[in-house]
């Protein structure tokens, strides 16, 4: 299989331009006959129905929520990054692209990132035209601040909320045109099956939540914007119900998944507190801004934090990398945490963290300025683990928290599977092998508002799609497969929770798929990973019914798909023998333990297939990355 | 940390419900209320029994999802805090916790301790947004908002959707939740022009969909847990008298205005 990314030709900064304009465009009377199933409501999918909509197209947008305000966008908190420049201090479209891909290990592709880097001013323009009540200066004007892996200030902010914020204004746009009658919308579905008719996506197979009925839908084109898949590692920041399925039910059926092994751990979480944790709570990296990160000099100083004298104290951050200090990118930051911690400087009962501590910013700007900017997610931290961060230093430990890799898509963000798009944090294109904060918002955005709603219309316009109709027979082969393995889940007779099952997956992966990998570790979790999901056939328990509102079937399913999953990304993992953002190989490391690329052999996406039950044998697929306009170097933040 | 539970057990809607007791035994204080859940429906599960139905998501008290009145109380006794931020240290050892679904005609129960909310969405759908197509849209710094108007809208805005307001509220009212959208809108230069036919629509939505009418005993605001104040709802008030008086865009059209 050819990986044609369709890049348009032309100058890197003329490519979107010039492509849009080459593209074929829908008759606005023939706009309302095609049908576009959008799956997930979050911001990608929900300004993606939002925009469609308002072009007239008839769009069914569909969520596994009771409520598409749900989606676990709204938990972002930092911030949406722009080029607007309104600081004055030297941004442009050409900083961010530069700082995105070279944030991402040169592992994403050129022409995808500029394009999102030219569009992120519209995205804050049409943001704060819907409301969003970012924060503002005294003049009036928007207020900006900076965020890890960048030294300009170009993040906009709702307080600690700017996820919610944003994905308000999107749920708001939907639900205008929701009244107006232009988009039907359908809670509590869940995408259980992909429809494909003749090798091109043609509906969805979903399972009602409260009566256990399967619907069949049919549809011109399918939009995946389900999201990732962090929560395959158990504990993660994600929320509860975050899962793979949608995504993985049409990776077997054709869409090839990219870079599964890129995961990011977020520096800045809430360390784990016990066994019956179900989540981990993030602490904002904007945090990173105002707080110093150290831990003690010495091993095992068990003294309270304001017992240890400055000279006692290891700023390494600031230490390691003075020009970035406290705001190196989030790769780096986490895998310093973890390499203190395993030099045994780690703090609190665990050893399973390090300091971050806002003494001195609360010194030099007062208790009410930084009550101002963080107040929420101090008393976030302070309700989880009964420590008053404006007293004591906050304790902060990596998590997993977001998902580089995801459904492979072309230019257009269209997946191998013709008329299946993927969207937002479900697909892989932009941020490589390392996300910069305040880029998760602007990717979701930029793909929903004003991607999609351009780059479909050509779709439609060049592919004859003949009228089908849901009694057509793939949508009853489908449906039959997703009921038999419902049946299975139902009929089986152990006695084990699906949550047992999943932890265990987590503790695998974290430990050998997590911050540092190698070779031994990747190949135990191979081997570890299938005996796990034989065993969850033989021994989990799911009570209830199918034809009723049943959590644990709902569990057991995701459950399921993540321990096929987590094969495929130990497998990613272990193929790719270097080390490059998030995915730190130890056996490809600097003299000064930085992430040592190897372009020579690794400056690809690595786009795996599907063959059979096997997933051990999927094939692997490679798309060539080239860097014409950023020269690959080895990135440093000193 | 042992307590004794009595959690309300619903088949569906149509079904009649009833208190199901259960011992939740070593229970360690650093859990959240939706976590000492997770392990009793894991115990229900293990002895082949059906779990209770209670609704999460985001574990991190801002996408609204839970919704559990504890003790009679919406989230619980701990003030500013939803559900799954609400931890077992501020429980007493050896206490009895009696867990309910939000109890309000426009949110049916689904099952046990899940009810459906639909009802806010459908309130948002007549007018809780500002019209404006994707691409129209001017510089973002063209329009100044003085900081302490887009405060005030921030506050207002901060509404997680929950419906803590209308379990609290003893005529099942969504005056809170309705006012935060109008208020959060109508702060800001951008929603002025839809100011009076949103607040006109959202409340005769809301009144249509079966919520009861605002008494003033404020029980909205203790419950909430993003602590929206009932300054909100005076503001729409305002906002719903002036529009009744001078009538909305649609009325003056509609009468040749």
């Amino acid at each position: 299989m050819i990986l044609d990314a369709k890049i348009p030709p032309g100058a890197i900064d003329k490519k979107w331009t010039d492509y849009r304009f080459n593209m074929k465009v829908v008759n606005p009377a023939n706009k309302r006959k095609h049908k576009i199933i959008v799956v997930g409501t979050g911001l990608a999918g929900a300004s993606a129905a939002a925009s469609l909509a308002e072009l007239g197209y008839n769009v069914h947008a569909f969520t596994f929520h009771d409520s598409p305000r749900r989606a676990h966008s709204i938990a972002a908190q930092g911030g949406i990054n722009a080029t607007k420049d309104y600081p004055n201090d030297g941004d442009s479209v050409r900083r961010l692209f530069y700082d995105t891909v070279k944030g991402g290990d040169f592992r994403a592709r050129e022409a995808n990132v500029h394009r999102l880097a030219e569009i992120s001013n519209q995205i804050i323009d049409h943001c704060t035209a819907l409301g969003v009540p970012f924060a503002r200066e005294y003049g009036g004007l928007l207020d900006n601040r900076s965020f890890g892996g960048a030294q300009v200030s170009r993040t906009f902010y709702a307080r600690g909320q700017t996820g919610q914020q944003l994905l308000l204004g999107a749920y708001q746009s939907l639900m205008r045109q929701v009244g107006a009658g232009q988009v039907k919308l359908h809670t509590r579905l869940e995408m259980l099956d992909l429809v494909t008719v003749d090798g091109v996506a043609r509906g969805v197979i979903f399972r009602n939540l409260v009566t256990g009925e399967l619907e069949r839908h049919e549809a011109d084109a399918v939009i995946l914007a389900t999201g990732g898949y962090g929560r395959a590692f158990y504990l993660s920041t994600n929320a509860a119900g975050s899962n793979v399925t949608a995504a993985w039910r049409a990776h077997k059926r054709g869409a090839l998944f990219a870079n599964p092994c890129f995961t990011q751990i977020h520096p800045t979480c809430v360390p784990v507190a016990g066994e019956h944790q179900s989540k981990l709570t993030l602490m904002s990296e904007s945090l990173r801004n105002d707080g110093r990160v150290w831990v003690p000099r010495k091993a095992g100083d068990t003294r309270s934090p304001d017992q240890i004298p400055e000279a006692e104290r290891r700023y390494f951050l600031e230490e390691k990398y003075p020009s970035f200090g406290n705001l190196v990118p989030r790769d780096v930051a986490s895998r310093n945490a973890k390499q203190m911690c395993d030099e045994g400087l780690g703090v609190g009962e665990s050893g399973l963290s390090v300091y971050l501590d806002f003494h001195d910013a609360i010194e030099r700007v007062g208790e009410g300025k930084i009550r101002e900017k963080y107040g929420n997610l101090f008393h976030m931290y302070e309700k989880i683990t009964d420590e008053n961060p404006y007293q004591v230093p906050m304790r902060i430990y990596p998590a997993v928290h977001y998902t580089m890799g995801g459904l492979w898509v072309d230019y257009n963000l269209m997946s191998t599977i013709p008329g299946l798009h993927v969207l937002g944090e479900a697909n892989f294109s932009d941020h490589g092998a390392n996300r910069l904060g305040a880029s998760a918002l602007m990717q979701g955005l930029a793909d929903g508002y004003f991607i999609i709603s351009q780059t479909i219309g050509n779709y439609l316009v060049s592919n004859a799609l003949p009228k089908i109709t849901t009694e057509h027979a793939a949508f009853a082969d489908a449906e039959r497969s997703v009921k038999a393995r419902l049946d299975k889940l139902l009929g089986a007779k152990g006695g084990t929770p699906p949550a047992e099952f999943h932890k265990r997956l987590g503790k695998i992966l974290w430990d050998d798929c997590g911050m540092a990998r190698n070779e031994e570790g990747l190949k135990h979790a191979l081997e570890e990973i299938p005996k796990i999901r034989e065993e969850f056939w033989r021994g989990v328990s799911v009570t209830g019914s199918g034809q009723d509102f049943n959590l644990a079937l709902e569990e057991a399913g995701r459950v399921a798909d993540f321990l096929e999953f987590g094969e495929l990304m130990a497998l990613d993992a272990l193929t790719r023998r270097e080390s490059c953002g998030g995915h730190f190989r130890e056996e490809s490391q600097t003299s000064e333990n930085e992430a040592l690329r190897d372009d020579e052999n690794f400056c690809h996406v690595a786009a795996w297939e599907h063959q059979g039950k096997n997933i051990a044998s999927s094939a692997l697929h490679k798309e060539p990355l080239t860097f014409e306009n950023v020269h690959l170097t080895q990135r440093s933040y000193k | 940390m042992n307590f004794k539970l009595r959690l309300w057990r619903q088949a569906n809607g149509n079904a009649k419900g009833n208190f199901q007791e259960v011992e939740a035994q070593g229970v360690s204080p650093d859990m959240s209320f939706l976590e000492m859940l997770d392990e009793v429906n894991n115990d229900f599960l293990r002895e082949g029994k059906d779990a209770v139905a209670f609704e999460s998501d985001c574990r991190e008290g801002i996408c609204g999802t839970c919704s559990l009145v504890i003790n009679g109380l919406p989230h619980g006794p701990d003030r500013g805090t939803t559900a799954c931020q609400l931890y077992m240290r501020k429980f007493k050892d050896g206490q009895t916790i009696t867990v309910e679904p939000w109890r309000a005609k426009a949110f049916p129960v689904i099952k046990d301790l899940a009810v459906d909310r639909a009802a806010f969405d459908e309130i948002i759908s007549v007018g809780g947004f500002i019209s404006v197509k994707t691409g129209s849209a001017p510089d973002a710094n063209g329009l100044p908002v003085p900081k302490r108007d887009a405060d005030s809208a921030m506050d207002a805005a901060a509404c997680i959707g929950c419906g803590a307001c209308v379990a609290a509220c003893p005529n099942a009212s969504a005056m809170l939740f309705v006012a935060a959208k109008v208020s959060h809108l109508g702060h800001l230069p951008q929603g002025q022009p839809e100011r009076q036919r949103r607040v006109v629509r959202m409340v005769s939505k809301m009144d249509e969909l079966g919520f009861g009418n605002c008494s003033n005993r404020n029980e909205c605001e203790a419950a909430c847990p993003k602590e929206i104040s009932v300054e909100h709802i005076a503001r729409m008030n305002r906002d719903y008298g002036v529009s009744a008086l001078l009538g909305t865009d649609r009325d003056r059209s509609e009468a040749g205005a």
